[in-house]
């Protein structure tokens, strides 16, 4: 049974009750009045530093621990070996900013990396510098801007198309880049209409943002299509890699005819995603606005490898130095222990996965929205919405009860267009057993929901600390950010 | 080494597909057209074990060339510094290295606690009240306080320095490119290498924001930074202070000479140099709710559950964020550089303030004794601008083209600094080189040497 630990642990802040004054200084070249007087962090030992940090660590859960299903998230197992091989010294104390003679090892495997995502994409060219996958959407998106800018067309095309069922990212990354957000419905198949897209194109369209497969975990069928209204009326096609676990080696984005792709290392890849980060979000471009990618990229004359500045026409510098390196080698690492058979295989099992953990569950219950006859790929979409009508029980209150099992929840109320929405993502590192377990799980809990709703609504009891008062958590009066003690508030 | 999924037997996999109502895998893909689907095989290099993988890069890595093969002085935006062996401990718990962003609270306390503990350290550091979880790096935040500060004041104009990094300037203008707004520099004073007050008096009218660095990138403290901080307020705009972290733990923090919103590179508070990256973005600001509802990025806030009896810890303001707002968010950023924030929160708490007064001063000391010894250099004028400095200083060289001398430096196995010309094409001849606590005494009397076998 499943039972986090429960430590009483204070803030850090809360260990001592020493004030924050530091000591005077006097140095030559100091003015007095630039020198700080109080700095209030606390002084402790290294012994209850390194013990407070570790029981903290102990009331967290990661893939490392149970199923953790996050839909669009791709939790997969992180392979130990990439750990141990950034933890080289060659690599931990090397300067971005060194000459480029003294850097050829990480830029030779940099460039290998490169290499392999323009295959794995069926693109073009690769820049890995963008930190996130939100991050490669506003670099996609400003190199669109930047193409149509190029074609003096920037004062009409000003509207980027995106799906209902899109991630928040894709709006919110085009609207940075300065763009008006054109919402295309779903059709009752869940895959984007292309009656509503035909009405929707036109010349001041200046592209779409995809994510295929869609956040249902539908395949769009009728992607090339897609593709071409919007490039008949002079769009541009951007390609959100987040889903791309269902399709290594199956299909590629550049052969479906998508002008820009991100992909999210910190899900394909296996790199572990930290909490909330490091991500990497390498950017793949065609060769119709490979010139637009941001700098640096990395080049290799047939003697030494470099890096490339000099692109007039590139949108330019995205973040400082060539990108978060260290997540770069883990997914290097990742595609060469894997090759092409094994990312095949590895979407394929994740495609299985999903489609048996759906084909466990009680439908009376997790009701699937959208075509109920197709096959879903790595993940899929059910709606807890009769329950909730039924017994009050929420798809929060099931993801509460799951977390109780001491497997993670999955995504929840995305996306948008379906009501109390479950997304779940098994991947392809959770055995059938594994699946087996997590459907049993979802299928108690859809019978107690309607035997004993009201402990669902309870749950969980057996993590860290029982369900968060939210609404203290925002409420101006009662909100708290830092640890000092905020009267104004 | 194991098998990252499992290969079934034929007929498990076979139930399986029965199950799922399937004659074949391929049947699962049935949706997707023929014409485009990959007929062979990606055509990738071959796949290798974990032994072998292992050896590979590591022999490829060997190629490097690292501080102990190759002195180097470079800082520029990112100053080496040590990384305690606690940290590493810390962050290679897999509790907290292979969780997503915690979307479920209450089995997520331990990451939200410690990032609850790094904002509210970066919040003493600099003196702000409200710090969020992260952003991807420096130069990142502080394009995006711009951005902020353009909503927040509905204005067409910022002003930056002239002398901020030319990584920040450089992201600073892709960001802030489809605003369609101004953005001027102010120049920096020929000789001390500050912000020219009078240059700034001259430009300021309808600019809502300045971004200044303090240090700057010539590594001077900007003494004059509250008076600035009069300029813009006047005006109504935002101040914006881009800074070294641990450089707080002896200079006045941007908090007490009237910063706004202050950002920073937090990577070497606990990660390794890492040829740039994972980073960490800074990002703090004042209390005042018209700028903590712009603010970008996660913010995690401390509450209780339910039963109001044990403290607890979750992400707040979400109504800022790209997953509820959509189009009208702050900013686009989801996945940020969570493990990098626990990282700096384990360096901060070891150090405590008075490991890192010891250790800003340490580095103070150690940058003007490199100071000093080089300006017994024949033909180095040191420091090139007269401003009091903290890590950092530029040197100019008289008489010897500055390539040819850097070439040989490199031939002696010394990066001696970053050549500035390329930047600053003001700056011809000038070099800037950066000192912390990984350069001994030693390592400073072989640059001096080095100089001196060189600058004849
Ligand atoms: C479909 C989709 N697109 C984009 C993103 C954004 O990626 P990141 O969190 O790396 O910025 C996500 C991640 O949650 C996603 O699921």
């Amino acid at each position: 049974m499943f039972r986090q630990a429960r430590w009483i642990e204070p803030l850090l802040n809360e260990l001592t009750k020493e004030e924050g004054v530091l000591e005077k200084v006097k140095l030559e070249g100091l003015p007095d009045e630039i020198v700080r007087d109080k700095l209030d962090i606390p002084n402790l030992t290294e012994t209850r530093v390194v013990r407070h940090f570790m029981r903290l660590s102990q009331m967290n859960f990661g893939v490392d621990f149970g199923t953790y299903p996050l839909g669009s998230c791709t939790m997969k197992y992180n392979p130990k070996v990439c750990e141990r091989i950034v933890s080289n010294y060659k690599l931990k104390m090397l300067h971005p900013l060194q000459p480029q003679e003294t850097c050829q090892g990480i830029l030779q495997i940099l460039y290998e990396l490169a290499q392999c995502l323009v295959e794995i994409t069926g693109a073009h060219k690769a820049c890995l510098v963008p930190s996130a996958g939100a991050h490669g959407e506003f670099v996609g998106a400003l190199m669109i801007r930047a193409a149509i800018k190029d074609r003096g067309e920037l004062d009409t095309r000003r509207e980027m198309i995106i799906p209902d069922s899109a991630h928040g990212t894709n709006p919110a990354s085009a609207a940075m880049a300065g763009f008006r957000i054109v919402k295309v419905p779903s059709n009752n198949e869940g895959l984007v209409d292309t009656e509503a897209l035909k009405s929707v194109v036109g010349k001041r369209t200046a592209g779409i943002m995809l994510t295929v497969p869609n956040t249902l975990g539908l395949f769009e069928k009728k992607i090339i299509e897609i593709v071409n209204i919007v490039k008949e009326v002079g769009g541009y096609t951007y390609y959100d890699g987040a889903n791309l676990n269902a399709l290594m080696g199956k299909v590629r984005p550049g052969d479906m005819g998508f002008d820009i792709i991100h992909l999210n290392l910190h899900k394909t890849f296996a790199t572990p995603h930290g909490g909330g980060g490091p991500g990497s979000g390498p950017v793949c471009a065609s060769e119709n606005v490979e010139e637009y990618l941001p700098v640096p990229l990395i080049e290799f004359d047939g003697r030494k490898y470099y890096l490339e500045y000099d692109r007039p026409k590139s949108i330019g510098f995205v973040r400082g130095f060539h990108g978060n390196i260290s997540v770069l080698v883990k997914a290097y690492v990742y595609i060469r222990l894997l090759g092409s058979m094994g990312l095949k295989s590895a979407s394929e099992r994740a495609v299985v996965n999903s489609n048996y953990l759906l084909s466990l569950l009680d439908k009376e219950f997790y009701e699937v929205p959208y075509s109920t006859s197709m096959p879903r790929k790595h993940e899929f979409v059910v709606s807890v919405g009769k329950a909730l009508r039924e017994k009050g029980v929420s798809a929060k209150d099931i993801a509460k009860a799951l977390i109780d099992y001491g497997v993670h929840a999955p995504t929840i109320y995305f996306p948008l267009i379906v009501q109390e929405a479950l997304m779940i993502e098994p991947t392809e590192t959770e055995s059938f057993e594994e699946v087996e377990e997590y459907a049993r799980i979802l299928n108690e809990i859809a019978y107690r929901a309607y035997h004993d709703p009201e402990w669902i609504k309870s749950t969980p009891h057996n993590t860290s600390v029982g369900r968060i008062d939210e609404a203290k958590a925002s409420h101006p009066r009662t909100m708290r950010l830092n640890w000092r003690n905020l009267e104004k508030v | 080494m194991g098998e990252f999924f499992k290969n079934y037997s034929r007929e498990k996999l076979e139930k399986v597909l029965e199950k799922i109502g399937v004659k074949d895998v391929e049947e699962l893909y049935s949706d997707v057209p023929d014409e485009i689907k990959i007929k062979g095989e990606l055509n990738l290099p071959k796949a290798l074990n974990e032994m072998e993988i292992e050896k590979y890069v590591g022999k490829v890595l060997e190629k490097n060339m690292v501080h102990d093969e190759v002195l180097t002085f470079l800082g520029a935006g990112l100053p080496p510094h040590y990384v305690p062996a606690a940290i590493e401990s810390i962050i290679s718990r897999s509790e907290f290295y292979t969780a997503y962003t915690p979307y479920q609270p209450e089995i997520s306390q331990g990451i939200l606690q410690a990032l609850f503990e790094y904002q509210s350290m970066i919040c003493e550091l600099t003196a702000m009240d409200v710090a969020n979880s992260s952003m991807y790096d420096w130069a990142t935040g502080a394009a995006e306080a711009l951005r902020m500060a353009l909503r927040v004041k509905g204005k067409k104009k910022v002003l930056i320095g002239e002398n901020i990094g030319p990584d920040r300037k450089n992201v600073i203008k892709t960001y802030l490119e489809p605003l369609e707004c101004d953005i001027l520099e102010v120049n920096y004073d020929g000789v001390c290498g500050r912000i020219d007050l009078g240059d700034l008096e001259k430009k300021v009218k309808d600019a809502c924001a300045l971004y200044i660095e303090n240090p700057n990138f010539f590594g001077i403290i900007e003494k004059d930074a509250a008076k600035m901080a009069d300029i813009i307020h006047k005006e109504g705009g935002v101040f914006i202070v881009g800074v070294d972290p641990i450089s707080l733990g002896l200079l006045k923090p941007p908090g007490e000479y009237g910063a706004d919103i202050v950002v920073g590179e937090g990577q070497n508070l606990g990660g390794w140099l890492n040829f740039g990256g994972p980073s960490l973005g800074i990002f703090a600001c004042r209390w005042d709710m018209s700028l903590v509802r712009q603010m970008p990025g996660r913010i995690i806030g401390m509450t209780t559950d339910l039963s109001g009896e044990r403290r607890a810890f979750t992400m707040v303001l979400q109504t800022r964020e790209q997953h509820i707002r959509r189009e009208q968010a702050t900013s686009n950023i989801c996945t940020n550089e969570a493990l990098m924030a626990v990282a700096a929160a384990a360096y901060l708490a070891l150090l405590g303030s008075k490991g890192l007064r010891k250790l800003a001063i340490e580095i103070f000391e150690r940058a003007h004794y490199a100071c000093r010894r080089l300006s017994e250099v024949k033909n180095v004028i040191v420091p090139h601008f007269s401003g009091e400095f903290y890590q950092e200083f530029t040197l100019k060289l008289v008489g010897e083209d500055i390539n040819r001398v850097f070439d040989r430096m490199i031939e002696r196995k010394i990066i001696p600094g970053l050549i500035l010309t390329k930047y600053f094409p003001k700056l011809d001849n000038v070099l800037l080189s950066c000192f912390t606590e990984v350069h001994s005494v030693e390592n400073i009397e072989k640059l001096v040497e080095a100089f001196k076998e060189v600058m004849v």
